[in-house]
């Protein structure tokens, strides 16, 4: 026991570098997809039926494909029509757009969910779109989002180890490197699952926050 | 300065507001009255915009009311609206509610704004809830602070779609004194309403609508007590002994 104690000691300098491009990958990717998520619900939301189209087909397109499909197809085929990345880059690229989809449908469920009494309520007050969009639409629909928003940054730290399929030295990729190279594969991965499970508390906790603040409005 | 004339309106096939004219003066309070699905509300949302209609015009003193048209923004912030339903907006406190529209439609600064508002509060008797949600106020304090935002608003006419039909019966009263006190100072004010007792002491003219026309109209005296037609008589018997 103690001997593994001393080998885990000894792998988890490594698998800590690994821990932070997780963390990086996990921040940067959420970023991408909250910004582009909204973007695709609000173009979903406008009346213009192009935009709609638009909208409707990207999220259909992202969430018929594998998420390690998408990133195979960011790092190993841009590069054919010129478009080079680093592998992290296109990593924290891929999970983006991959979760836009996912976000996307969260924020328009929220903003689908305000009552029409609203809308006409600001418009009886002279507001244009855009300014019903900002003031009474996007906030509401952001505590009607949050609960679910809690859930998708869970999913995204953990999805994040699917980057290590494209070489990005995060965490799981740092596990199977020291696994491959000293064939411990139970105290690595043992290590690796702890890891995670450590990271994953908080946004936990986080998320049933969230859940309890803003469910029962 | 409210001008309607020859206004149709359909959804699909269903015609529900089948030729209504009408006008409202400056200053005028005219009630519209009538059974559930003959147009009342429909009618009220055309003139906000809040719904195209088919064939007519509508005027706001000379600038027709297109739903499609940027001006449709200016003429909302002339003609306010008020809803059965209050439609506060509940992520905002009495007063950001009352102060939304001065801020962020007509470019108040938010001093000033704020000062319109809570003299707005004060006046339908809510200067000590300007900090609540709408979720802490009652249905009745909840439309009055909607009544205090279309009054911030400051415009030339307010349309009413029911707006004591959502309260407990005990509030009803703080809301109609509200609406009369508005009448009073001379606001412009179309209120569809089933408050014969409002319709009778406040209105200036009643209409009577039914299956999407204007069965009857006058003064509200005439058409409340000695109204000519079967339909506006059957009806009126039926809003005044319910049982
Ligand atoms: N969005 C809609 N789609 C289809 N039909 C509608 C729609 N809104 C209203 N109607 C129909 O139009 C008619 C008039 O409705 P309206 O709401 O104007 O009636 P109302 O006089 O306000 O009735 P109430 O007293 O119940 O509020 C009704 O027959 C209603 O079913
Ligand atoms: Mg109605």
């Amino acid at each position: 026991m103690s001997e593994a104690l001393a080998r885990a000691s000894a792998y988890l300098p490594v698998l800590l570098e690994g821990v932070w491009v997780t963390i990086a990958v996990t921040v940067l990717s959420l970023l991408v997809s909250t910004v582009l998520g909204l973007f695709w619900a609000i173009l979903g939301w406008t009346k213009v039926p192009a935009f709609r189209a638009i909208s409707r087909t990207f999220i259909t397109v992202i969430r018929g494909i594998p998420i390690i499909v998408q990133l195979f197809y960011i790092y190993f085929v841009m590069p054919d029509i010129g478009i080079n990345m680093t592998a992290f880059q296109a990593g924290v690229i891929g999970m983006g757009i991959a979760y836009s989809a996912y976000q996307a449908e969260n924020f328009r469920a929220g903003i689908e969910a305000i009552d029409r009494g609203q809308i006409e309520a600001a418009q009886s007050i002279g507001m244009s779109d855009s300014l019903i969009m900002r003031r009474v639409i996007l906030p509401q629909a952001f505590r009607i989002a949050l609960p679910p928003y809690g859930n998708t940054m869970i999913m995204m730290l953990k999805d994040s180890s699917l980057v290590s399929t494209i070489t990005v030295a995060e965490l799981t990729r740092q596990g199977q490197l020291i696994a491959a190279s000293t064939f411990d594969n139970m105290t690595v991965f043992t290590l690796v699952a702890i890891i995670y499970l450590i990271m994953a508390l908080p946004l936990t906790y986080l998320a049933r926050q969230l859940e309890r603040r803003y469910k029962k409005t | 300065m409210i001008s309607v004339r020859d206004i149709h309106k359909s959804y699909g096939s269903a015609e529900v507001i089948r030729g209504i004219s009408f006008d409202v003066e400056p200053g005028e309070v005219v009630c519209i009255i009538g059974p559930s699905g003959s147009g009342k509300s429909t009618i009220l949302r055309c003139i906000n915009g809040l719904e195209t209609y088919q064939k007519g015009d509508i005027l706001i003193d000379g600038t027709r009311v297109d739903p499609e048209d940027k001006s449709i923004k200016a003429i909302r912030q002339r003609v306010s609206m008020v809803f059965q339903r209050f439609n506060l907006f509940p992520h905002r406190t009495a007063i950001e509610n009352v102060m939304e529209g001065p801020v962020y439609v007509m470019g108040m600064p938010r001093a000033k704004a704020r000062e319109l508002a809570a003299s707005y509060l004060d006046k339908v008797g809510l200067g000590d809830k300007m900090d609540s949600y709408p979720d802490n106020l009652s249905g009745g304090q909840q439309q009055r602070v909607a009544i205090a935002r279309a009054l911030a608003m400051q415009p030339e006419a307010i349309l009413f779609d029911e707006p004591t039909s959502a309260l407990d019966p005990e509030l009803v009263g703080d809301v109609l004194g509200v609406m009369r006190q508005v009448a009073e100072e001379g606001m412009t004010m179309v209120v569809v309403t089933h408050e014969m007792g409002f319709a009778r002491e406040v209105a200036d003219r009643v209409l009577f609508l039914e299956g999407g026309v204007i069965v009857e109209q006058g003064p509200a005296g005439e058409v409340l007590r000695n109204p000519q037609e079967l339909r506006t008589q059957s009806f009126l018997k039926r809003v005044l002994n319910p049982l």
